[in-house]
Order: C-alpha cells, then sequence, then structure tokens
C-alpha cells in the first residue's frame, strides 16, 4: 500500500512545484513507483519542469469525471519507467474536481503506487482542499521571508484543523551569504516561529532555473547544491536519518579579525 | 543602511540586522493572525472557564463577556465576569 504526499506552501512561487518533481524523481532513482499529480488546474505546470509537456493526451479531470481510465492518463517519464505524471487540465478550474472525487482517485493511486506526490496550487481556496483532501502527509514549503512564512504557518493551520497533523516543512530558496551578515531568518529563527517538524534546508541555486530550463529535475544533477538538498530529503521522506545540509560559509577575514578582538 | 547600523553591524552587534525586524514583526502577525479564531472556538473557551471559575464561586452566566482584543502591539484575551456569589467552601473542592 502506497502513501500520497501533498506538498503545499499557500503562498505561491517559494517551490513547490519544483520540489514535487525533485521528490518525485529522486523517489523514483531510488527504484520506487511513483505518480506525480498536478492538481493546479488552469495553471498546470509541473509537466513543463518535468519535461513531459508534449506528450499530454488526457488529464486529471478527464480521469476524475470518467472520460478515461487512469492508466490513459498517466505520462510515463523519460528517464525513468517507474515514475509518472498525471497532468493538470489546462482549460478548467479548480471546481472541475472535488475534494470527493480527488480521494476516491489516492484510493486508487495508493493500491498502484509506492508514493503518489500532489503539487497542490498556491492558496487556501478549493483548489487546496482538492489537493489535501486524499492525502495520508503533507510538506509545507517556505522560503526565509516573511510572507511566504506568515502563509505556511495558516496553512499548517489548515492542515490540522482537516486532520492532517504532523506536517513536515522544507525550507527553500536560503541564501547563505544573507544569512551570516544577519539579513535573512535561518532555519532555526522559522522553526521557532512555526514550530514543526523540518524535513530539508535547500538552498538557493541558479542550477534549479537551469534544470527547469531543460525539464530535467536538478535531484538528478550531481553538481547542483540544491539537488543534494533534494537527495537527502528524498531519504528522509523514506525513513532514513540523513544529516542536514551544512550551508554555513565559512569565516571571513573580518570575522576572524573580530574573534580575535572578542566581539563576536 | 545608516552608518549607525552599518557600525552596530561592523561590531558584530546582531540587533539591527533585518531578519531580527522580520523575526519580530512576524511574531507578532501571527499573534493576530491565529488570534482570528472561530466563534466555535471562543464558545467552547467561555464553557471552559465557566466551568472552572464555578468550582469556586457562582457567575451570571447570561452577562458573561469574553472576547479578544487587538491593538498595535498585544493580542490579550479581556474577560468580564460577574461573580454573584463567592463560595465558602471552595477550598475542599477538587
Amino acid at each position: 500500500m502506497g502513501e500520497v504526499i501533498v506538498v503545499t506552501s499557500g503562498k505561491g512561487g517559494v517551490g513547490k512545484t519544483t520540489t514535487t518533481a525533485n521528490l518525485g524523481t529522486g523517489l523514483a532513482s531510488a527504484g520506487q513507483k511513483v505518480v506525480l499529480v498536478d492538481t493546479d488546474i488552469g495553471l498546470r505546470n509541473l509537466d513543463v519542469v518535468m519535461g513531459l509537456e508534449n506528450r499530454i493526451v488526457y488529464d486529471i479531470v478527464d480521469v476524475t469525471s470518467g472520460n478515461c481510465r487512469l492508466r490513459q492518463a498517466l505520462i510515463k517519464d523519460k528517464r525513468f519507467e517507474n515514475l509518472y505524471l498525471l497532468p493538470a487540465a489546462q482549460t478548467k478550474d479548480k471546481t472541475a474536481v472535488s475534494p470527493e472525487q480527488m480521494k476516491v482517485l489516492s484510493d486508487e493511486l495508493r493500491t498502484d503506487f509506492d508514493y503518489a506526490i500532489i503539487d497542490c496550487p498556491a492558496g487556501i481556496e478549493q483548489g487546496f482542499k482538492n489537493a489535501i483532501a486524499g492525502a495520508d502527509r503533507a510538506v509545507v514549503v517556505t522560503t526565509p521571508e516573511m510572507s511566504a512564512v506568515r502563509d505556511a504557518d495558516r496553512i499548517i493551520g489548515l492542515l490540522e484543523a482537516s486532520e492532517l497533523s504532523n506536517p513536515r516543512l522544507i525550507i527553500n530558496r536560503i541564501r547563505p551569504l544573507m544569512v551570516k551578515h544577519g539579513d535573512m531568518m535561518d532555519m532555526a529563527d522559522i522553526l521557532d516561529i512555526l514550530a514543526i517538524e523540518l524535513l530539508g534546508v535547500v538552498p538557493e541555486d541558479e542550477s534549479i532555473i537551469v534544470s527547469t530550463n531543460k525539464g530535467e529535475p536538478a535531484v538528478l544533477d550531481r553538481g547542483s547544491k540544491a539537488g543534494e538538498a533534494y537527495r537527502r530529503i528524498t531519504r528522509r521522506i523514506r525513513g532514513e536519518q540523513v544529516a542536514l545540509m551544512n550551508l554555513d560559509i565559512p569565516d571571513g577575514l573580518m570575522n576572524k579579525f573580530k574573534k580575535l578582538l572578542g566581539l563576536h | 543602511m545608516s552608518l549607525l547600523e552599518f557600525i552596530n553591524r561592523m561590531l558584530g552587534k546582531e540587533n539591527t540586522s533585518s531578519k531580527n525586524i522580520a523575526k519580530e514583526r512576524l511574531r507578532l502577525v501571527l499573534v493576530h493572525d491565529r488570534a482570528s479564531i472561530s466563534p466555535q472556538m471562543l464558545n467552547k473557551l467561555k464553557e471552559d472557564l465557566i466551568r472552572v471559575i464555578s468550582n469556586y464561586m457562582d457567575i451570571d452566566e447570561s452577562c458573561m463577556e469574553v472576547n479578544l482584543s487587538q491593538d498595535d502591539r498585544e493580542v490579550a484575551l479581556v474577560a468580564s465576569i460577574p461573580i454573584t456569589r463567592m463560595k465558602r467552601d471552595y477550598s475542599v473542592r477538587s
């Protein structure tokens, strides 16, 4: 029996789709049978991030409304044959699917796959309610910005109210240099405020843009720092204990001088 | 960044760093956000209050008021609970 994991955030643009693509690809590369589900109806993007945009025939609304069978709508990944995508519909809106239909779909996915990773749309309306309806656990993505953390707090409250307790947090796009200069909240600050369990930290990394340009998730790129972070997160999802990535920057000359003077 | 801020930072005084400003503002915003609790929860809180207070005194439930009051700096739980009679034997109750 597989597990359905929803990736959510509240705020848009913090990296839900990138996280979904990387977790799914990471799990598939570890030999798991995985399906990625894009529930952002009307604004689909997971297909593009995965590099599968040219292969879409049917979508999630076709499946939930009975136009086609699940198997017909699933798109096989280019790289892994145990990885599939169920794309969102682009020409409909979020009301085209109901939470009840999502529960039925999730049950079907749970029997066919080891992991179903659901990419949730931004916001707290119907699309969010659909995305979490059939999930067994939730991953909340935030960045170290006030607005993203505030929205994450709201989402955590809503998840707990809908009995998806113990969501785990990914802090995305951390800039170690800004943290070091005291201009960006660090992991401890955010965990202190949100008070939930950490799943991982991901550094800001330009290779994410390159990998999205190519449609190849960074988790497969051995030279990418964000990719390394996602590889570690993938192993944690599977229950392994993995150390957090070290994002510290070594002390510069100025700091060494300050320490020498006892000012730090 | 002002000169003073710059000097403070060079001396390693972190209080003026923008992350601390963000953290402080966020903490306050979240108190407000989280305080916008549902009427059901407020009612439950009221019932719990009545139950506990009734162990010690008789109160006029119909005139009881429990509300969250918010201003710029803080959120407070304000309760006005008229007492009708004090109980003499409160110390032996469990």
